[in-house]
């Protein structure tokens, strides 16, 4: 930055004007106005209000950051101005919204809208309250930049918990409902409509000290860890394997019906995730259509098991009636099988055009189903229905509750197939494989094998999916496999970290836990889709729980004997 | 001494350019033997050719009693053939120690099955692939940073990683394409040693691109001179110094009788 210049009024009023069209644009497709009805803090800030104070609160923090090197107040300052001009966009909202009547081309510039933006005052108080607001977030925005970096993590962490949490509260009571004692202990956190104001700042004291705690000394309790005798520490880590693994048990009576349902829909994403993690995130084979392998699981489960056969409407004419059981090794085999044959033309094809073509596959098996021609065998557009279900001696898979378990099971046994292939021979092979293919190749690894396990891998994991779905739902038809599906299963895995394996849970949570959760704001699912992807994408493209480094080099028996041995002889390099 | 690779009549086209026209060529086992020749010349065509990356259109190349022409690269790897790169080729987003496993693909067995199970065979010939690592990485002085991605290394240490991947699969010959490329003096000069280790120590035949003069007159007992996709010259090192076909390809026509000593002196390219 030149010395010289005077300090850049303009760099700042630019950053404003961004934040406020985004403000502006939320406002106006109608997001502030529908998610005004929840409360994040009960009676102190709506959901709606959030939106756009994260936008202003964006604003100030980089146009503070962008004078980055002038004195601390000039960086406030400039936050406030940004924040400043970001609701003065909002405000001539406000202005021009009477008397133009925007509605014929924004149905959601509607009064609601102005009265949640002048905080329902008349229109000239409403409009300095807003533009003080404005300032005043900005400023803070600001400050966060201000801040020294460990600080402002915290901040900014606690900050997004107590928003999470203020969100969820509704299904927090309701899962606290089941634990009585608990729940009662916790109520005052608790407002009518969101956190109460004690619950907030409990909440925001909570994490922020305790993420700073930890920043502080986590790193002595890790090396702590470190030091201790291998067996010790690794009976630690499976000490708290199985306590995950028993508190993962028992959730479905704390969750209850409605909430064991929406952990079992993340279960089937992250069981499909873990499968497409194999063939885009381990061997970096794009595939698009993914969906196919699900659809398979799903369709073969569904013909075999049906108990509908007969000519009638609704019903196919063939059918073996198994149970449940013998049904599932045939569903994953048949998708192995497809994984395998659909692998085998696109041996050759790279990157793009492996997308395009397994794009096109995804297409063709949805297309199949609807299709007239096998109408009588798999339904076409009216299904199957009557999908069998799973069931252990008197213990059927039924209800959500008892369905999380089998959905338990398999996330485990995809997990575990999945963590310990990630360090063996084969997935070394796949890994190069992404990196470079030909020199994968010329490193003696055969890529016709390597593909197609991966693809295979990937399809039964799919295919495993698939057909608990088709037992869950009971009923399947064409339209549950499009390409919806095979792009909801990769934007997990890319939000999660391509190649993650804890990766692909938190994915999974986001991408299909949330919207579940959310289900009032359908409508605008897509769009925060976007902006996740696109801000993942500018800001962490790794994903928010990359894949580790694994650190086998310096192993115990190596480590030892102190230092690591001293070098056998003299190389080139060695005295850089 | 024997010929542990012979290249006989191969011609590599693309399109109506001949980047490799009738090559003849004979490396003696446990030899370093340099190609050289200005750029373009078709050096590392040839090497692609004999790694499997390219398949000639005519001639045929024989390795240890086997064909290579039609080959893929990885069954070529199989039969004891390594090289690395012009611009190096690791693989990125992988530790260094995970380079070298990789490497010992070809030697390991494990599959699948096993991975997922732990069978003792499995674990006892990870952690023997996991000692081979430790030991290659020890072999081009790299111990210690063996956990670090591969991108993260610096130049010199990337250019041994990539030759100890190429140890890995514990090759009978080793094609390096430039291995002393945007080095330093010094570090050329330990290049050079290493490269002769390489063959004195661990009896791999060495065959070597290079345009740095002083490394391929040095360390080089045999050298075969491209231009234009034809060997032009081949023999000692001194017979190539004095050979005025080099000269001529090297510096142009009729410069042959003025400067015949600055070939040994100056690097080519």
């Amino acid at each position: 930055m030149n010395k010289k210049t005077s300090f850049n009024w303009l760099g700042a009023i630019q950053i404003g004007l961004i934040g406020g069209v985004v403000a502006l644009l939320v406002s106006l497709i109608g997001m502030v106005e529908e998610f005004s009805q929840r409360d994040i803090i009960s009676g102190v800030i709506t959901m709606g209000q959030t939106l756009i104070v994260i936008a202003i609160l964006m604003a100030g923090y980089f146009a503070a950051s962008r004078a980055a090197g002038e004195a601390a107040t000039m960086r406030a300052i400039s936050g406030a101005l940004a924040g400043l001009v970001a609701s003065a966009l909002l405000t001539g909202l406000v202005v021009i919204i009477p008397p133009l009547n925007l509605r014929s081309i924004f149905p959601n510039a509607s009064p609601a809208l102005i009265n949640i933006l002048t905080f329902n005052q008349e229109t000239v108080v409403g409009i300095l309250y807003l533009l003080i607001t404005g300032a005043v977030v900005g400023t803070l925005g600001g400050l966060i930049d201000i801040l020294p970096a460990q600080i402002r993590r915290s901040v900014v962490l606690a900050l997004f918990w107590v928003g999470l949490l203020g969100l969820l509260q509704e299904l927090i009571r309701v899962t606290l409902t089941n634990m009585p004692q608990v729940g009662a202990a916790l109520k005052w956190m608790f407002g009518s409509r969101g956190l109460s104001i004690p619950g907030a700042v409990a909440v925001f004291i909570v994490v922020a000290g305790g993420n700073y705690l930890w920043a502080a000394r986590g790193g002595q309790v890790q090396d702590r860890f470190r030091a201790l005798p291998p067996t010790q520490r690794r009976a630690s880590q499976w000490g708290g394997a199985l306590v995950v693994i028993a508190v993962l048990l028992y959730l479905p009576r704390i969750l209850g019906p409605y909430l064991s349902e929406v952990a079992n829909i993340v279960g089937l994403f992250i069981l499909a995730g873990l499968g497409l993690n194999i063939v885009v995130g381990f061997a970096g084979l794009l595939d698009l259509g993914y969906v196919a392998f699900y659809a398979i699981g799903a369709y073969v489960m569904g013909v075999l098991t049906t108990n509908a056969i007969g000519q009638n409407a609704g019903q196919i004419v063939f059918g073996p009636e198994f149970s449940f059981w013998q049904a599932l090794p045939i569903a994953v085999g048949a998708a192995v099988l497809f994984g395998v044959l659909l692998g085998i033309p696109v041996l050759k094809m790279r990157g793009d055009y492996l997308a395009i073509v397994t794009l096109g596959f995804g297409e063709i098996i949805r297309i199949l189903a609807l299709s007239d021609f096998l109408k009588p065998y798999i339904g076409g557009s009216q299904g199957i229905v009557e999908v069998g279900q799973g069931e252990i001696g008197n213990f059927v898979f039924g209800t959500p509750q008892t369905l999380y378990y089998m959905i338990f099971a398999a996330c485990l046994l995809a997990v575990f197939i999945s963590w310990r292939l990630r360090d063996s021979r084969p997935g070394r092979a796949w890994k190069a494989l992404r990196e470079d293919e030909d020199v994968a190749q010329a490193m003696g690894i055969n890529l016709v094998a390597t593909k197609l396990l991966a693809f295979a891998t990937g399809a039964a994991f799919s295919g495993l999916s698939g057909a608990i779905f088709a037992s869950k739902v009971g009923s399947i038809y064409p339209h549950s496999f499009n390409l919806l599906f095979s792009i909801n299963v990769l934007a997990l895995i890319i939000i999660g970290g391509m190649g993650s394996l804890p990766g692909v849970f938190v994915g999974a949570l986001i991408l299909a836990g949330l919207p579940e959760l959310l289900r009032e704001f359908a409508e605008y699912r897509l769009l925060m889709y976007g902006a996740l992807l696109i801000v993942m994408m500018l800001t962490r493209p790794e994903g928010f729980w990359p894949e580790a480094t694994h650190r086998r080099e310096l192993h115990e028996e190596f480590g030892a004997e102190g230092e690591p041995r001293a070098e056998i002889v003299k190389t080139p390099g060695g005295a850089r | 001494m024997p010929s542990i690779i012979t290249a006989r009549q191969v011609t590599k086209r693309f399109g109506g350019l001949t980047a490799v026209s009738s090559l003849d060529l004979d490396i003696a086992e446990k030899s370093i033997h340099s190609v050289i020749g200005p750029n373009g010349a078709g050096k590392t065509t040839f090497f692609n050719c004999v790694t499997g990356f390219y398949q000639p259109e005519i001639g045929e190349i024989i390795f240890d009693g086997h064909h290579l022409e039609r080959l893929t690269s990885d069954r070529i790897t199989a039969l004891g053939i390594a090289r690395t790169y012009q611009n190096i080729r690791l693989f990125n987003n992988l530790t260094a120690l995970e380079n070298i496993l990789v490497g010992q693909h070809p030697r390991l067995k494990g599959g699948m099955l096993g991975a997922i199970l732990r069978t003792p065979g499995t674990v006892r010939e990870e952690a023997e692939a996991l000692n081979e690592a430790r030991r290659l990485l020890a072999f081009v002085n790299l111990t210690g940073k063996g956990d670090q991605l591969a991108k993260n290394l610096p130049y010199g240490d990337q250019r041994r990683l990539e030759i100890a991947r190429a140890l890995a699969s514990r090759p009978k010959l080793l094609l390096l394409d430039e291995p002393t490329a945007g080095m330093n003096p010094h570090e050329t000069e330990e290049m050079t040693g290493f490269i002769r280790r390489l063959r004195d120590e661990l009896g791999i035949t060495i065959m070597l691109i290079e345009h740095d003069m002083r490394v391929v007159m040095g360390i080089s007992e045999r050298i075969s001179v491209l231009d234009y996709g034809e060997k032009i010259a081949e023999g000692s090192p001194t017979d190539i110094q004095s050979n005025p076909r080099v000269i001529e390809a090297y510096l142009g026509r009729g410069s042959a009788a003025e400067v015949p000593e600055s070939v040994s002196a100056s690097p080519a390219g």
